[in-house]
């Protein structure tokens, strides 16, 4: 188990995503990854994991307008769990 | 009070008194003159008039400066006109009130003139004034017209328009005096409505905001809705000595002139013969040709071309029961060696001799141009 | 050999935050009426018309700014704009924001513009606006290609580069050379405020928001012409991935149209 800060969020408006993928490299904890579902109009598209940290990064490259950010006034923490996989 | 002023000079009070306060031209002869005009005055009324590097500039700028409801011209001749037609196409489709002048070399341009010029289809308002003291009133009319409609209004001109100087009275026209009260320029993109939802977009293929594509298949059938509506609206022209008339004469703009004199002179003699002039090239008053050339049984068409005005008159009298070979060309080809449509055909005696060639079922080779048609 | 790995928990995303939190970003620009566009996945020109409706709407002048627009694929992102607009011919735009101005010179006045429109078409009319200093402020989203017609050789595009009609890349004996639009103007008289930008990082989204707003301010001053230049991506137009549209952005193109301010105050920043 290990404990995840995160000071802010951010909500995706996932069915307007076009699976560019151009906000996963563009963000600077690395809490973006595409989902294995598809949206809508049938597009991979970004999920959150914990550790974010309000910075717009993403909001500021998406060409879809997908993000919208927050900060949290107090910082919330994740528990994750770390499993172990075969190989 | 009446002054003694060069026509180019005359036209550019004329606009100035309809409030015309922008203007930008490419200077090209006969044309330069007005441009020299404006670069004058327009200054001192607190507009503007720019020096374009191009045709193709000038014609933007004026789009721009008229798509902030200003009253705004430009011009050129022909040839310039010629660069120009893609953006006066545009601007027809976009709805933005402009004035056109074409001092044109000679009467080649009528096709441009009226056909639409450019990509499209639509046409502009075309008025041809004979001399200078109707070039007044009629550039008064075309800014009226022109924002009552929402529509381009081409003025054709010639060298002998720009460069005859008559005594002119310049007086500001109230649009009561011009047909009416405009309309609201409520569609001026004035940059006041950003961040209200209500935003404009002045365009010409139907995009309107908040919603993605267009829709131009109706919006050109507004656009063409309106044009019936001019078409019905604004049909002008000029006839003298149709009562009794063997034979008519159909002429515009400057060389009209020439051909009324004559009519004048023959009908004096007691020769048969009539006279019809459009004044509005488009929409052509093909009606009333009809009627003034009823009991004719010959319709002469004088123009300095190679034979374009006689298509509308032809049209104008299919179905009338004259034949069409009753309508003949008495004009030509008649150009100066500069090339700026000062021909021999501009004489009194040379039209003459054409109307009574005409009128005797004779032919006449042509100064040029050759023998009638 | 035994892997480990971390999987990571899910957020919700669909909702605002339950907990105590203020909003940094919204999805759109206060002066965009939709979200809703056709442009391809991973095409720079949506994020680089963001920064620019961002200024407008920081500077306070959306209730005295009029666009003229050229014609692109941008063309169909105006249905969105919440600015008095009015739709240019290819290449003609900054004519018309000339008349404009002369006529309205309290507003803002700006053109949105592509490479071929600006750059081939209308390379005329840009450069004498800006000699003429004319007080506007034209705008460039450079991407090298006419991507509207699906990926063409334009003025801007670079040695080497692919295109529909440079198969084998752009050869400078053959197609000759790209035209450094951005160089060329900042070494004109008229000219106050020169500047290109990138959109193919944050940062850079955030340094083109910035030039925006100097060139705005700039305009608004009357100091005479302006002029910012946005490099965008078109993975589409280029036949590169669209995950790696931002690198060859920075890297093809960036390298050749160099990012950064090259005029201020009228005065030149580079050699």
């Amino acid at each position: 188990m290990s404990q995840v800060e995160s000071r802010g969020t951010v909500v995706i408006a996932v069915d307007r995503c076009k699976g560019c993928e151009l906000c996963i490299p563009a963000c600077p904890p690395a809490v973006l990854s595409m989902s294995v579902d598809q949206n809508a109009i049938g597009f991979a598209y970004p999920e959150l994991a914990p550790g974010c940290t309000g910075c717009g990064a993403c909001l500021l490259v998406c060409p879809d307008f997908c993000f919208a950010v927050y900060g949290y006034d107090e910082p919330v923490l994740h528990e994750e769990e770390d499993t172990a996989c075969a190989p | 009070m009446r002054a003694l002023m060069e026509g180019s000079e005359a036209i550019a009070e004329a606009a100035i008194a309809a409030g015309c306060r922008f203007f930008a031209g490419y200077p090209m002869t006969p044309f330069t003159e007005l441009l020299e005009s404006f670069a004058k005055r327009l200054p001192e009324e607190g507009g503007a008039c720019i020096n374009a590097e191009s045709e193709l500039e000038a014609i933007g700028m004026a789009w721009g400066a008229a798509a902030t409801g200003a009253r705004v011209a430009t011009g050129s001749t022909g040839q310039g006109l010629s660069l120009m037609q893609e953006s006066m196409s545009e601007i027809t489709r976009a709805e933005i009130p402009l004035v056109v002048f074409n001092m044109a070399r000679g009467q080649g341009d009528y096709f441009q003139a009226t056909r639409g010029g450019g990509h499209g289809d639509y046409r502009h308002i075309v008025l041809a004034p004979i001399d200078v003291n109707e070039a007044v009133d009629i550039t008064q009319l075309a800014f009226h017209l022109a924002d009552q409609w929402r529509h381009p209004v081409l003025i054709y001109g010639d060298y002998l328009l720009a460069h005859t100087a008559e005594a002119v009275a310049i007086e500001p026209r109230s649009a009561e005096s011009l047909g009416g009260p405009l309309p609201e320029k409520d569609w001026a993109v004035d940059g006041s409505l950003g961040g209200s939802g209500r935003s404009r977009n002045l365009n010409p293929i139907g995009m309107e905001k908040g919603s993605k594509g267009i829709d131009p298949d109706r919006f050109w059938r507004l656009l063409q809705e309106k044009q019936d509506r001019i078409e019905a609206a604004e049909q002008r022209f000029e006839a003298e000595h149709t009562e009794g008339a063997e034979l008519l004469v159909v002429a515009f703009g400057t060389l009209a002139r020439f051909a009324r004199y004559v009519v004048r002179e023959l009908r004096a003699e007691g020769v048969p013969v009539g006279y019809f002039r459009p004044i509005t090239l488009w929409p052509f008053p093909g009606q009333a040709l009809a009627e003034a050339a009823a009991g004719a049984r010959t319709v002469a068409c004088l123009e300095q071309n190679a034979g374009q005005m006689i298509d509308d008159v032809r049209l104008s009298l299919f179905g009338s029961g004259l034949p069409a070979s009753s309508v003949v060309s008495i004009g030509g080809i008649s150009t100066d060696a500069a090339g700026f449509g000062i021909g021999p055909l501009l004489d009194t005696e040379v039209v003459r001799d054409r109307i009574r060639a005409a009128l005797e079922g004779r032919a006449v080779d042509g100064v040029l141009g050759g023998p009638i048609s | 050999m035994k892997g480990s790995m971390t999987h990571r928990m899910k957020l919700d995303t669909a909702n605002p935050p339950a907990q105590a939190a203020r909003q940094k970003g919204s999805f759109a620009s206060g002066l965009q009426l939709t979200t809703d566009h056709d442009l391809c996945p991973g095409c720079g020109e949506p994020v680089a018309l963001r920064a620019l409706l961002d200024a407008v709407e920081t500077l306070g002048l959306a209730q005295r700014t009029i666009g003229v627009v050229g014609i692109g694929c941008y063309t169909a992102l105006t249905s969105m704009i919440d600015l008095d607009l009015i739709q240019a011919l290819h290449g003609r735009a900054p004519s018309l924001a000339t008349g404009a101005k002369r006529m309205r010179p309290d507003a803002l006045l700006f053109t949105l513009q592509g490479d071929g429109d600006m750059v081939n078409e209308g390379l005329q009319e840009v450069i004498h606006t800006a000699a003429r200093g004319e007080n506007v402020t034209c705008v460039l989203l450079n991407n090298g290609v006419f991507g509207e017609t699906g990926g063409h050789m334009t003025a801007t595009t670079v040695i080497g580069q692919r295109t529909k009609n440079t198969l084998e890349g752009r050869d400078a004996a053959y197609h000759g050379h790209p035209i450094l639009i951005g160089d060329l103007l900042a070494g004109l008289g008229g000219t106050s405020y020169v500047a290109r930008g990138s959109v193919h990082d944050a940062a850079g989204v955030a340094k083109t928001r910035k030039y925006f707003e100097r060139a705005f301010e700039s305009q608004m001053r009357g100091e005479g012409f302006s002029f910012v230049e946005v490099l965008t991506m078109c993975p589409t137009g280029w036949f590169v991935p669209t995950k790696e549209g931002p690198g060859y952005l920075d890297e093809v193109m960036g390298s050749v149209h160099v990012t950064g301010e090259l005029k201020v105050g009228g005065v030149l920043k580079r050699d």
